[in-house]
């Protein structure tokens, strides 16, 4: 017995490996890179999760989970095979795990205060991965979850069908209240539909997830972009208030010469036209897209990597990141870097392009320039500087330049009084509200380009405010 | 889904079609766009609003069949349902009493001239309409554009109907002439466009054209359409489609107007 016991208290230090589709393999397809933990393994990381209990001053797992779940407990239903019981406690708090179990950058969040993880050599516990398999085996099921009935006569209009809009209008209609989200696009979903890649989130999923939204009453208007089809003031008209998570989706250029040639695509183009549009099938999709065989990607972020992988499937010879900083400083997920690493993606470091020279209209080269870094700027990241005369050419007939996004100006532009800042975000509150009554805002059209999980944090927020100022309406 | 209600063969492989769209009808404009998927394997394309009636709740569109989803779209005929259709986009056309305006269309940029004619006439301006097309067969809503007009010339390319020759024969002809013009508005291919813009350039009239790049979403998330004016980068779907013809860089449109040739072929014969 109490050798038995001794046994089981022997922590593996290093997390278990999830499955993934061999590199050479899958940039042939689209297809999902990481597959998923078994049961079995599942468990067995679960049962490295410590336990541990909450003490005041002491940071958990769960304090660095913007949607508050209840870490140990779900981990600890795995370990006693209890899966049911898992999905309870996991969508009580996120309506969208099987998205934030894949994209989530859980080693900067949840898998950042994990005490185990703290340990000497020590990986934490895989908590996007056990979070990834228990909504699976959910939805696998069809969805354990109750359905909710519109209990409440107040009605709440969602703008944006991204992230921040699903969380927000998960959680008002599990409140009681008549939801109507309104979206500007064909397809639901946001960024998750057009700017995340198949091999990273299928569209499967995330089609099973809108709909998980749906089965709790949620209506979705597709095709209606608000400031256009319909304004901000027309839905406070019909609804009792309004939530604005319109997100940060205008590409931002470099505005050096010759941005304007054949090849040469905005990161969102690129993306939206392979995910959103399906030109990956073309000509079985109507949609094109033309990829050469030498693909530039101008960045260092996460949309970078999911560009430039994307060039690989679709049959580039060359996919090279260019990038002004070091590796340090690219923002990009540690993970996504290594998988592009490993399809085959190259590195060209401390480098900016300065202008691209055509032939026939069609981008031909790119002239560059080297970089060094110098001091730390307001972002915190040491800035890159042009080494004079150090300028080159390099051979490119597609660029994408991924090098950023600015809030879509859309809704501010033509609602009066919707107080903005110089950057274009929607000045709020801490609860997400607005400066005018009944209007609450939250993800990127508050913060700038952020994260997935950020997003549903402040559309959860934001729900917790709208229910408690319609409650005192 | 949204029922199409109306269809009319207006000339060979030029269609119109009322769609029933009741939210964008109510807010269109003249200049205006909307964006169309015909079915579940479609691209998105724009099309400008010819027509809308916020009563009934219709959208006009006049469509010429170019390319696969334009042939498609064709096909489709009363009862039918196009699967997405957003709008109105872009900025409306600035409609006022300028004085005596020129409304130029070509091809079938004649429909897209036509809610341009009559809000101009309706604004109190002296409105002289010239439309043109390669032959009589592809002449369209000559009536409808007559009807909003002080003068009206046709021209065709090989004399068929009206006056042989270019719509800027005309104007190069009015614009020596007596009358002052005080705007000239264009609607048409890009090398139509091109052509009365540095037409009018040395005479100092403003001239605004309704620009026609490829988009894929019409609401500035991507720019895809991203047009060279006055040097700058500017997306037709939210800064546009109208700009100041004697600003843009109609060689770079057209140029990016061909990024596709190859796929849309294949998708074509496909």
């Amino acid at each position: 017995m109490a050798e038995a016991e001794k046994k089981k208290k022997k922590i593996p230090k290093k997390t278990h490996e999830m499955p993934e589709q061999d590199p050479l393999e899958r940039i042939k397809n689209f297809g999902e890179v990481a597959l998923g933990y078994d049961f079995e393994t599942a468990k067995a990381e679960a049962e490295r999760c410590l336990q541990c209990e909450r003490k005041e001053g002491k940071e958990l797992c769960i304090d660095g989970c913007p949607v508050e779940i209840d870490i140990p407990k779900f981990i600890k239903c795995i370990s006693e095979e209890r899966l049911d019981d898992a999905v309870e406690i996991l969508k009580d708090k996120n309506d969208l795990p099987a998205i934030c179990g894949r994209v989530c950058p859980q080693e900067q969040q949840c898998q950042k205060y994990c005490t185990l993880g703290k340990g000497k050599g020590r990986d934490p516990v895989a908590i996007g991965r056990l979070e990834r398999f228990v909504a699976d085996y959910d939805m696998e099921k069809g969805y354990s979850a109750p359905e909710y009935i519109t209990s409440l006569s107040k009605k709440v209009a969602i703008v944006g069908s991204g992230p921040a809009g699903l969380t927000a209008a998960g959680d008002l209609a599990k409140l009681g209240y008549d939801v109507t989200i309104y979206e500007a696009l064909h397809g639901s979903g946001g960024v998750l539909r057009y700017g995340i890649p198949e091999f990273r989130l299928p569209k499967a999923i995330l089609d099973k997830e809108v709909g998980y939204i749906k089965k709790l009453g949620v209506k979705l208007e597709t095709d209606v972009v608000i400031g256009k089809t319909i304004l901000v003031d027309e839905l406070l008209e019909e609804f009792d208030a309004v939530f604005i998570g319109t997100g940060a989706g205008a590409p931002m250029f470099m505005r050096i010469p010759g941005e304007n040639l054949n090849g040469i695509y905005s990161a969102n183009e690129f993306l939206t036209r392979i995910n959103l549009m399906k030109a990956y099938k073309f000509p079985e999709y109507d949609t094109p897209i033309k990829v050469g065989e030498k693909v530039a990607i101008i960045g260092g972020g996460n949309v970078t990597m999911d560009s430039a992988r994307c060039a690989l499937r679709l049959g580039a010879k060359e996919s090279t990141v260019v990038y002004r900083r070091s590796e340090e400083e690219m923002p990009a997920r540690r993970e996504e870097v290594e998988h592009a690493k490993e399809e085959g993606v190259v590195f060209k470091l401390l480098t900016n392009p300065v202008r691209y020279l055509g032939e026939d209209g069609n981008v031909k080269q790119m002239e560059c320039i080297e970089m060094k870094l110098g001091e730390p700027d307001a972002s915190g990241r040491r800035r890159p500087i042009p080494i004079e005369g150090s300028e080159f050419l390099m051979d490119v007939d597609t660029v994408v330049v991924a090098i950023g996004n600015t809030p879509n100006p859309l809704v501010p532009s033509t609602t009066e009084g919707l107080e903005t800042t110089k950057r274009g975000t929607i000045v709020v509150n801490e609860d997400g509200k607005a400066s005018i009554d009944g209007v609450y805002a939250g993800g990127d059209i508050t913060t700038g380009a952020a994260t997935v999980i950020s997003a549903m944090g402040a559309g959860k927020r934001a729900a917790r405010a709208i229910d408690e100022y319609l409650k005192a309406k | 889904m949204y029922e199409i209600v109306e269809k009319e063969n207006l000339a060979d492989n030029v269609k119109l079609f009322g769609i029933d769209a009741p939210l964008v009808a109510k807010k269109a404009k003249p200049g205006n766009f909307v964006v169309l998927r015909v079915d579940e394997h479609g691209e998105r394309i724009p099309v400008t609003i010819t027509d809308f009636d916020a009563k009934k709740g219709t959208v006009t569109i006049v469509v010429q069949e170019v390319g696969k989803t334009t042939k498609k779209l064709g096909l489709l005929t009363e009862g039918d349902a196009l699967l997405n259709f957003a709008g109105p986009l872009g900025h409306p056309s600035e409609i006022k009493n300028y004085g005596h305006v020129v409304c130029i269309g070509g091809g079938v940029g004649i429909a897209l001239i036509y809610p341009e004619v009559r809000a101009f006439k309706e604004a109190g301006n002296t409105v002289t309409s010239i439309i043109g097309a390669r032959t009589e067969d592809l002449l369209i809503f000559e009536e409808k554009i007559s009807k909003y007009s002080d003068k009206f010339y046709i021209t065709t390319d090989d004399g068929s109907k009206g006056r042989k020759g270019f719509v800027s024969d005309v104007l190069k002809e009015l614009m020596d002439g007596e009358e002052k013009i005080d705007l000239v508005m264009v609607v048409g291919p890009v090398i139509m466009m091109k052509i009365i813009a540095e037409l009018t350039k040395p005479y100092g009239i403003k001239t605004v054209a309704s620009l026609n790049p490829i988009m894929v979403d019409g609401t500035g998330m991507c720019g895809g359409c991203r047009v060279i004016v006055g040097g700058e980068a500017k997306f037709a779907c939210v800064d546009g489609p109208e700009f100041d013809a004697h600003l843009v860089d109609f060689d770079n449109l057209m140029a990016r107007n061909r990024r596709f040739l190859d796929e849309e072929r294949m998708a074509l014969e496909g």
